[in-house]
């Protein structure tokens, strides 16, 4: 598989237990610094309406979405319950001398 | 010359076809900037604040519903059971809002719990509603879009009044129970319910039928009213409350905008009606920040206000301005209250709602 590595940001960059959004070639995504100080990144958008998670809460390993309360684990981007039915795509993220990478 | 076209509030109807081709349905609303850092803060969860209220809720409802069984037979009974439905049928509402949003609690189950138990209280589908109320705040007051839209142009004010004794809401909601629970949901439901989620609008349906079925056998077996005293009627004789304080959410004011700050009303007001409402009077703050927690609400108001209309002082200047506004509707379905933004606002965008505003009250 030849991942395709883009440059996201400075690790600390991104707070702990926090998220980000990202831009690239016209899509958006969202990255994420666990609690346990992983970083992982899905779609930038909520499966739901189109929101963007970025603006979200992250709690533990879950995004919430800012406007329906739609939650995801962000780990496998699985949907945790209504109103969201449709799972988020998840991105490989790689760290690299304190800086973030997603694979796309 | 703008041609005035009729207002068509069906989920099916032209209206909502018309915002969908137009891009008002699920289009990206004004927010107020709040540094990520004090909003992180704001959406921050807790339980204790929900698990107090909570307590002080249910525990008021057994303490005034144990006072009105006592006394029941006599006047006395009569001051206990109007407390009493004022819990059941109108903090309720606030309560199923609040949990649906999943914002009162910061443990899941807790939220659910709480949740169920104020939708059948409030006679609301605990599945129907969240659906509903998840399209209320992508298309807020969006003509044909939003289910949740109170009170429409012309307004019908003789429903609003019945509404205050909750008796077309509980008439439509016993509807929409019989025949959910009968396994049909309507086209409109399926406009916003997804089809995984409309099994389980079903089997709630005939859990809440079962109950009133029971709570009925009983008050025969028992020859006494008492029984749906306790359940069931008090969503009628308790329900003025949350009628008298939600009808100011929006009532009044702009439809067809993507700016919270036209379409939506705060106001401030006394401790009991914030404690039954759970704060759902920072209303513009609600809908502009729906995942701030009915607690964090009073902070995020001193943090954006200045990008905010005045909030109203009291429900009475509320109702001084709505009341006249739904009477001039009647004759003139465009007019509306524009609120006023303060010097330090940024303004409406007027590429988006010039010609509103233009059409607005003077």
């Amino acid at each position: 598989m030849s991942n395709n590595w883009i440059e996201v940001c400075a690790a600390d960059a991104i707070d702990e237990e926090d998220v980000i959004r990202f831009d690239h070639d016209g899509r958006t995504f969202a990255v994420y610094r666990s609690p346990e100080d992983d970083y992982f990144a899905t779609d930038g958008l909520c499966t739901h309406e189109k929101i963007h998670l970025a603006n979200g809460l992250v709690m533990d390993n879950i995004i919430e979405c800012p406007k329906h309360n739609g939650r995801f684990d962000y780990r496998t981007g699985e949907a945790k319950g209504a109103p969201v039915c449709v799972n988020l795509k998840t991105y490989p993220v790689k760290v690299e001398d304190g800086t973030v990478f997603i694979a796309l | 010359m703008t041609e005035i076209i009729k207002r068509d509030y069906s989920l099916l109807g032209t209206s909502g076809k018309m915002a969908v081709e137009t891009g008002l349905a699920a289009a990206e609303w004004y927010h107020t900037d709040v540094a990520r850092k004090d909003m992180k803060a704001l959406m921050q969860r807790s339980d204790a604040p929900a698990i107090r209220d909570t307590i002080l809720w249910l525990g008021s409802m057994v303490l005034f519903g144990g006072l009105g069984i006592y006394f029941w037979g006599s006047w006395i009974c009569i001051p206990f059971f109007l407390a009493y439905g004022v819990l059941y049928g109108s903090a309720s509402d606030s309560r199923w809002h609040e949990c649906g949003h999943g914002t009162a609690f910061k443990t899941r189950w807790m939220n659910d719990a709480v949740y169920q138990i104020a939708c059948f209280m409030i006679m609301r589908n605990p599945v129907t509603w969240r659906w509903s109320h998840a399209r209320h705040h992508t298309d807020t007051v969006i003509v044909g879009r939003d289910p949740e839209i109170a009170v429409m142009r012309p307004p019908d004010l003789f429903r609003v009044i019945l509404n205050f004794f909750g008796i077309l809401d509980a008439w439509h909601a016993v509807i929409d129970m019989l025949r959910n629970a009968a396994g049909v949901i309507s086209a409109a439901e399926k406009t916003f319910i997804p089809e995984m989620e409309q099994p389980k609008a079903i089997r709630i349906a005939r859990i809440w039928l079962a109950i009133y079925v029971v709570t009925i056998a009983a008050a025969i077996a028992m020859g006494s009213i008492l029984p749906l005293v306790l359940i069931g009627l008090p969503r009628l004789y308790g329900a003025w409350h949350h009628v008298l304080t939600g009808l100011l959410q929006h009532g009044g004011l702009a439809d067809n905008v993507i700016d919270h700050r036209l379409n939506s009303r705060s106001v401030m007001m006394n401790p009991v009606s914030r404690f039954i409402y759970w704060n759902m009077n920072y209303h513009v703050e609600h809908h502009m920040f729906p995942m701030v927690p009915y607690h964090a609400l009073p902070r995020l108001h001193a943090m954006i206000k200045h990008d905010l209309p005045a909030a109203n002082p009291s429900m009475w200047s509320g109702y001084r301005e709505m009341i006249p506004a739904f009477l001039r509707q009647l004759r003139n379905e465009e007019y509306f209250l524009k609120r006023e933004l303060p010097a330090t606002a940024r303004p409406y965008r007027e590429e988006f709602h010039g010609g509103a505003l233009a059409e607005a009250a003077q």
